[in-house]
């Protein structure tokens, strides 16, 4: 995006206290007030932020961490019991637990897949929309935002009644397709099961990508393109070195709030399974919630959420990265 | 590419250009060859992306034993209403919708005001500590929720804020707070400072020039956000779950316990899903050219 060049590097202008004296004493307040209202005023700006974020983040942080070193269930939460420190007992009962290394592993292979697909249809969709006649165009925008902004609850009881065995309208299409689908449950096989869920969740998070990527691809000068076919290249050189590297902020941006969101998918997964997933359909966020409100050990709930962080800090750790090399933090 | 869309394409170029000469030349007469394919994907698309939400409508709407039947019906014929008084009549439905309301807002709203100045902070102060605290905030975004469950839960247990409503916009602001400082930074840095230094010329103070320059185009920007992070908490189930009790709880509850009161009624059960997301969907729909090109939208292009 042309922003790049033009806003981050440029030192800014002279910092001029706010909401202080209008136009009067230009000249004469600019030296030292200035300068120390030009460091102040962005902490200050920065404060109420960041105690929010201290109390609701920075504090459940840390007991997190401190939870997981530690022993504490029902009755420590009823005060009936001491809380123990247990060193890192926690860590090594659940990284020595197959089960965990399956949700592990399980939550990866989601996220990545679901990741996967809501980048590539949504670009292919945002590319489309900008190939398309205006009536068309509307007709998908409505579309787009009305799945957009369909409440996550509500899109996984509509799916859940979609694919239902009995009365699905699923099942009943396939069916018709000639396929045998009739009574059939989605939800016996965990790979089935999964592939819908996957499908709810793309289908929850392509919108906001393909509108996204659509509005960055309307802002593509046509000069570069243009440029580019006079210089012989076919339509897919001009999306590879023109179009791609015009949209990159943006992709990894979308990407990685993907990851963030796909990675701590919840409700989808337990709605689906009415409240109680089976161990099959564990994904780490479910599993560290079962341990912690149903099994009401909360020590190693946090265990589990504090790894599932680390695991995710690990992932997003390679797109900061990228992100702080193409200067989109700058 | 060809874009042709005349009306909304003028429509969204027409907010910025106000503020600067767009000396840009319109792309030349759309070209018919393959457009035709293109529109055929278009409706297929469109057609598979909007079905839940047809579905989901044209089940609400009709009598229940049209609903519930081996040979579905893709029209809702006779159109009836009873499955939305069947629906009303489970449960309380205006109470959690009504704290959903409440909760939503107020959280956007402090999220907004807070979030603005942040990121005013980080897109046009130059300090040290600044990279650091951009960092910091997209890190904090990067948190799930739900790992942060068991320790908001046990926080909001010791501050007596647990089935409080407002224990529960705090803790929205979590979620809500990164991701507007976030997105508004984006939309600020996408304001040319060119325009805020010229009224800075013209003797504007910056403040001034914020307001006057800066805040009618980033307007819309923080409309698209705002509205994003409503939807996000309106959304919000797990935290509501887990924090507030069942007779104090919210819309995204009520209808996932749905199922449970008497076994699994689909029709009345798309009626709640209908009430409860088609507001939003229209809402969403009168605002969303604002979004789309708020998103990436600047004033000086190129």
């Amino acid at each position: 995006m042309s922003a790049d060049t033009s806003t981050a590097k440029v030192p800014p202008q002279r910092p001029s206290s706010s909401a202080a004296a209008p136009a009067p004493g230009r000249a004469p307040r600019r030296s030292l007030g200035n300068r120390l209202s030009g460091t102040a005023t962005p902490w200050l700006l920065l404060a109420p932020t960041m105690v929010v974020l201290a109390v609701v983040l920075g504090y459940p942080l840390v007991r997190l961490a401190t939870l997981s070193f530690q022993n504490f269930g029902q009755s420590q939460l009823w005060g009936f019991q001491p809380t123990e420190w247990l060193g890192f007992d926690n860590f090594s009962a659940v990284l020595s637990d197959s089960v965990f290394w399956d949700v592990v592993v399980r939550t990866i292979i989601f996220t990545l897949g679901a990741v996967a697909f809501t980048m590539v249809l949504g670009l292919l969709i945002a590319m489309l929309l900008i190939r398309v006649s205006s009536w068309v165009k509307t007709l998908m925008n409505i579309a787009l935002v009305a799945s957009w902004a369909m409440p996550i609850v509500v899109a996984v009881t509509v799916f859940k009644w979609m694919f239902d065995t009995d009365y699905g309208v699923i099942n009943w299409l396939l069916t018709k397709v000639g396929l045998d689908f009739d009574r059939h449950n989605w939800f016996i096989d965990s790979t089935q099961g999964f592939a819908i869920i996957m499908v709810l969740v793309v289908w929850g998070a392509v919108p906001f990508v393909a509108i996204t990527l659509h509005a960055g691809l309307t802002q593509v000068p046509k000069e570069l393109e243009e440029a580019a076919r006079m210089d012989g290249a076919g339509a897919f050189k001009v999306f590879r070195y023109v179009t791609i590297p015009v949209l990159k902020p943006i992709i990894v941006m979308l990407a990685t709030l993907s990851v963030i969101w796909d990675m701590g998918v919840f409700a989808q997964v337990f709605l689906m399974r009415g409240g109680h997933p089976e161990p099959e359909y564990q994904l780490l966020t479910t599993y560290s919630y079962d341990k912690a409100f149903v099994v009401n050990d909360y020590s190693m709930g946090s265990a589990i959420a504090l790894l599932t962080v680390l695991l995710l800090l690990g992932v997003i750790a390679v797109y900061m990265r990228q992100m702080l090399k193409i200067g989109e933090v700058e | 590419m060809t874009d042709s869309a005349a009306p909304r394409e003028t429509a969204v170029t027409e907010l910025p250009a106000k503020a600067a000469p767009a000396p840009k030349i319109k792309a030349k007469a759309p070209r018919p060859k393959g457009r035709s394919l293109y529109n055929l994907i278009g409706v297929a698309v469109a057609a598979i992306l909007g079905f839940p939400v047809y579905w989901m409508v044209n089940t609400a709407l009709k009598p229940d034993k049209y609903a519930i039947s081996n040979d579905p019906k893709f029209l809702p014929f006779p159109i009836t209403l009873d499955n939305f008084k069947r629906a009303l009549e489970v449960s309380d439905f205006w109470g959690p919708v009504f704290r959903s309301l409440i909760i939503a807002g107020t959280t956007v709203a402090i999220g907004l005001v807070v979030g603005l100045l942040a990121a005013l902070a980080i897109s046009r102060f130059a300090f040290r500590g600044r990279k650091v605290v951009i960092v910091g905030i997209l890190t904090v975004q990067m948190v799930p929720l739900v790992a942060m469950i068991i320790p908001v839960f046990l926080l909001l247990n010791d501050l007596g804020q647990y089935n409080k409503l407002s224990g529960i916009i705090l803790t929205y602001l979590t979620f809500v707070l990164p991701f507007t400082v976030w997105t508004l930074r984006g939309f600020i840095v996408n304001i040319p400072k060119e325009l805020e230094e010229s009224a800075m010329v013209d003797g504007c103070t910056r403040t001034g020039a914020f307001v006057r320059v800066v805040f009618p185009l980033l307007a819309p920007g923080m409309v698209a956000t705002a509205i994003y992070g409503f939807i996000q908490a309106w959304n919000e189930y797990l935290y509501a779950l887990q924090l507030l009790s069942q007779t104090n709880t919210t819309a995204t509850v009520w209808l996932g316990n749905f199922t449970t009161t008497r076994g699994t009624e689909y029709a009345p059960m798309m009626a709640g899903s209908t009430m409860m997301a088609i507001p939003v969907v229209i809402f969403f729909l009168l605002v969303q050219r604002r979004i789309a090109s708020g998103l990436t939208a600047g004033a000086v292009k190129g």
